[in-house]
């Protein structure tokens, strides 16, 4: 068997390998797209081996370089990044089979510079999952931001340019306002960067610098999304479809609210993080960032938009169980980075298909569509299951244990906003598949009808989606049953998080 | 041989120079002239590990001892200045040939080989010596030679932009040249080793006051410190393009040494921070530089002069490291005097190829240049890249360890605004990035091909030295922290 310390620096080169073949066989889209499935195929293999092998124990290490004194380049695997790993290790392998067919089928151009750029940010991810200290992270944070660039002006139009702009200028300057003076100011107050159990504060520093720095982090992560500094995700929505999926659903949000997770458990330790005086704002703050972002998704009628939205809602929930600081909040937010990323991926995938298929990208033009593209409202319908949290549907998992540790900290307000959330939820998400099964007479009275006639004429040619699409969308939302049947896999890693991390018992 | 390294240092652009103008063939002067700057390049680094062995070198001229005669003195700081302006020079001159050829008529091309050569020689000079008045003489020196060069810009506004920088230049000298007059007035001698012994007992009278700011004013006229950089844009956007790669990278960093010098081993550190308000004027003019700066670069539409703008931005995160006042601000001054060298290095190289190809440098002509020119154009990027600070590039090395200095001296709102300045870098950079990858080209030009491989293979050794520094930072790490250590050392 490979050593773990090699697999792990395999998987995060492995996406980089991809990239000269990508390049070389530009000319050749069959060729090139191999190279990428492959890639995905490998990767799959190689999260899933080093998950078998993973042992929290004795945790695989690597050193690279030292750049400057104390600042080290390195690797560690723990129980977060190998679950944040294995969401992003599988659905690359989905996304590009999905990929295949939507970039196709919707004729981009440009198709080279976009797996190669999908491959660069992959790797990027799985440099953040195991980064072994913040100085790690924010170099893979900043690469990530970076080589998603290119994909979100991908059209090249002056919208997706203008996008473009809203996503960079936003993320590098929460990255580099806060964030990197964040990690400064830690570096200066500690003297280390490396993630440690327990947290690497001691009582030597005062609590208003804790809460200055806790603060800056919050903010300073603009992956979270947390409000206001939240709009680069809808204006990244220009980007093509998968991207939108993987990276605007999975890789990048997920990347911040991992990052969350892990200075909260690693740098500040759930117990301080208990003690600091801002955490109870932040908390107020990321719930009613929860809130305002459902509410927001009820208005837009653009599907990719509501998704959107709705994904700076359910970051939220990620944040907030960071910030409980209690064992079941962790556990949650840890749970609910793998069902959302399913769940919502899933819809991606279906707001793509109804794109590439029926041309629709206004949620009002859909009504009637379930009879043409059945597949993919179905499927639709399980991700909203899951996005909610109901069953059969894996989001369940990850809300109940939300709601344990809202329950356990007596954040009596926090639990309410989770629950009037989860209504609204179901107010915007639901509507969608089942007025795509049951048109009925719409609210606009004749006046819609009338136009119904129209649409109805030219939804008679309305087929599905190219069938790598299709396939993919499929698999996505079995998944998303399958891990409310069997999500142990998840759990336990979430679980081993949460025991590392301390604290009272959820 | 070995011991005469210092004068060699000087004496073989300067020997050169001459030689030039017997060889006229402008083929035969190019090779020539690279030749002799890497001879200089070889000579530095030979220095440097002399000092490092055996620690600070003085060199008599002549045989003369000091205080009569001219002290040549490397230390660490002198070497490490020597090292970057040889390097630098050196591979400017290897794209020198055809960037020069299509930009200039063969007759002057020999000439500006010249006027280079004698650039570098006052470049050097001005670092190897120990002698005020020789720093006087050589800056003097450095400065006709790169005012002739910026003359030769293809452009009639060079000759503007040159008669602005004569004017501002002397003006510069002028007042170095009347404060090195009262230090000899008041002390007698012209060494500095000397005149730092010497200062100290007539410290508190008006006259030492008077000098010091008359030279510390000079001096940031010549290191283009805001509100007085006003001939820097001009001067760096119509010179030679092989001219502002070399005075971009190189001229404006050896005045930030004068400045250290004079401060440091001068004057004295507890003089220039305590007994005069420099540091408060200095971290407050170096801010505003950044901003100042950094704004006006947004709105420029020659890429050139946007670069420019940017250097003077650039050079006042320098100023604000010294401000600071403390061993790592210190530290960081120096890394981003190494690292900026490189960064600006490459861009203009770049642009020099750009130059060849397009034959202009207004954002327009960037149009679908990211397709037709890659190489170029990504080595624009990494440099654009590092001027922002993007971690693994050499930028993000001199940002971590200028906000680092400014936390632990408690100024974390300076902290912010600093992080909050190379934001605006972002802005700079992303317009060009945007128009050269998203805008489509123009239909009436045919696809431009890339730029010849003597300029490509420059510029990438100094993009690669961007990220090779930003990820190995032993050397300049090392050595800055030794040096701001020493000078901190001498201070006391």
């Amino acid at each position: 068997m490979i050593e773990q310390s090699v697999l792990m620096q395999l998987i995060i080169i492995l996406p980089l390998l991809a990239i000269p073949g990508i390049i070389i066989f530009g000319k050749w889209p069959n060729l090139r797209e191999a190279v990428t499935l492959i890639a995905g195929g490998l990767l799959l293999i190689a999260v899933i081996v080093f998950y078998q092998n993973f042992d929290a124990g004795q945790a695989a290490y690597i050193h690279w370089i030292e750049l400057l004194p104390g600042l080290d380049i390195a690797f560690k695997a723990e129980p977060l990044g190998v679950l944040f790993s294995m969401v992003a290790g599988s659905l690359w392998l989905v996304t590009s089979v999905y990929a295949i067919g939507y970039m196709r089928g919707h004729g981009e151009v440009n198709q080279t510079r976009f797996y190669a750029c999908f491959a660069v940010a992959i790797s990027a991810v799985m440099g953040l999952a195991f980064a072994d200290n913040l100085f790690t992270l924010f170099i893979f944070y900043e690469v990530l931001t970076l080589s998603t660039y290119p994909l979100v002006t991908h059209a090249g139009t002056e919208k997706a340019k203008q996008g473009g702009r809203t996503y960079l200028s936003i993320l590098l300057a929460t990255s580099i306002g806060f964030l990197l003076l964040a990690i400064v100011g830690t570096w200066w107050q500690t003297g280390t960067l490396t993630f440690t159990q327990g947290g690497v504060f001691d009582d030597s520093t005062s609590k208003v610098a804790t809460s200055v720095l806790l603060v800056l982090f919050i903010f300073g992560i603009g992956k979270a999304a947390i409000m206001p500094f939240h709009r680069w995700l809808p204006a990244a929505m220009v980007a093509p479809t998968p991207v939108s999926a993987l990276l605007h659903a999975v890789a990048v949000v997920k990347a911040g609210v991992f990052t969350v997770l892990k200075v909260c458990v690693y740098i500040f330790g759930i117990d301080l993080l208990r003690d600091i005086p801002a955490t109870q704002w932040l908390l107020y703050l990321a719930a009613a960032s929860v809130l305002l972002a459902s509410l927001v998704a009820m208005r837009q009628d653009n599907l990719k938009k509501r998704l959107a939205y709705s994904t700076v809602s359910q970051l939220g929930y990620i944040t907030i169980g960071a910030l409980l600081a209690s064992q079941a909040g962790i556990l949650g937010g840890a749970l609910h980075i793998v069902a959302h990323a399913f769940g919502k991926i899933t819809l991606f995938f279906c707001a793509g298909a109804i794109m590439v298929a029926a041309h629709k990208t206004e949620i009002s033009d859909m009504r009637g569509l379930g009879k043409a593209m059945p597949i993919t409202m179905i499927a639709f319908f399980i991700g909203s299951l899951s996005i909610i949290g109901l069953p059969p549907a894996a989001g369940v998992w990850s809300k109940w244990y939300l709601l344990m540790g809202t329950l356990d900290t007596h954040q009596w307000i926090v639990m309410s906003v989770l629950m009037v959330s989860s209504l609204l939820n179901i107010a915007y998400l639901l509507p969608i598949p089942l007025r795509a099964f049951f048109p009925g007479a719409g609210p606009q009275g004749a006046d819609f009808r009338e136009n119904a006639k129209v649409i109805r004429i030219e939804r008679a040619q309305i087929k599905e989606a190219p069938w790598p699409s299709l396939v993919a969308l499929s698999i996505t939302a079995i998944m998303t049953m399958v891990l409310f049947f069997w999500p142990h896999v998840f759990y336990e890693l979430a679980a081993s998080l949460a025991g590392l991390s301390g604290g009272i018992n959820g | 041989m070995i011991e005469h390294l210092p004068i060699l240092q000087v004496i073989i652009p300067l020997l050169a120079a001459p030689i030039c103008l017997i060889l006229r063939e402008a083929r035969l002067v190019r090779w020539f002239t690279f030749i002799a700057s890497a001879l200089a390049f070889v000579n530095s680094i030979l220095l440097l590990q002399q000092v490092q062995t055996q620690g600070t070198i003085s060199y008599s001229l002549g045989g003369w001892d000091a205080p009569i005669g001219i002290e040549y003195r490397i230390d660490l700081l002198n070497a490490y200045l020597l090292i970057l302006v040889t390097s630098i020079s050196t591979l400017a001159l290897l794209a020198a040939g055809p960037s020069l050829r299509k930009e200039l008529s063969e007759r002057k091309e020999t000439y500006f080989y010249v006027a280079y050569l004698l650039c570098l020689t006052g470049l050097l000079g001005i670092l190897a010596t120990g002698d005020a008045f020789n720093v006087f003489v050589f800056l003097e020196i450095s400065s006709l030679a790169s005012y002739t060069m910026i003359a030769m810009g293809r452009d009639r506004r060079a000759l503007w932009a040159s008669y602005q920088y004569l004017i501002m230049g002397t003006i510069g000298a002028t007042f170095i040249l009347i404060g090195i007059g009262l230090m000899y007035m008041m002390t007698g001698t012209l060494n500095m080793y000397d005149l730092a012994e010497r200062l100290p007992e007539v410290q508190q009278t008006k006259t030492v006051f008077t000098a010091f700011a008359f030279f510390v004013v000079g001096v940031c006229l010549k290191l283009a410190l805001f509100p007085l950089h006003l001939w820097l844009p001009n001067a760096y956007a119509y010179a030679p393009s092989i001219a502002t790669v070399f005075l971009a990278a190189t001229a404006t960093k050896v005045a930030i040494y004068v400045l250290l010098r004079f401060i440091f081993s001068v004057y004295g550190f507890e003089f220039s921070f305590s007994h005069l308000p420099l540091q408060e004027i200095l971290v407050a003019l170096g801010l505003m530089g950044v901003f100042a700066a950094s704004i006006v670069a947004i709105y420029q539409d020659n890429v050139k002069r946007l670069f420019a703008y940017s250097s003077v931005a650039q050079i006042g995160y320098m100023i604000l490291g010294l401000g600071v006042g403390s061993k790592t601000g210190l530290t960081a001054t120096l890394l981003h005097l190494f690292n900026h060298a490189l960064m600006k290095g490459a861009i203009f190289l770049a642009l020099a190829g750009l130059i060849y190809r397009v034959g202009s440098v207004n954002l327009k002509a960037f149009s679908g240049l990211g397709k037709q020119m890659p190489w170029t154009m990504a080595a624009i990027v990494v440099g654009g890249l590092s001027l922002i600070g993007v971690p693994l590039t050499v930028g993000f090395v001199s940002k971590w360890y200028l906000v680092l200095a400014l936390l632990e001296s408690n100024w974390w709102p300076i902290a912010v605004l600093v992080l909050i300045g190379s934001l605006l870098a972002v802005i700079y950079v992303w317009r060009i990035v945007e128009v050269a990858y998203f805008r489509k080209a123009m239909q009436d030009s045919a696809p431009y091909k890339e730029a010849p491989l003597m300029i490509l293979i420059p510029t990438w050794i100094l993009v690669l030295a961007n990220i090779y520094f930003g990820i190995d930072t032993g050397f300049t790490v090392g050595l800055s922290e030794q040096i701001a250590a020493s000078l901190f050392e001498v201070a006391k």
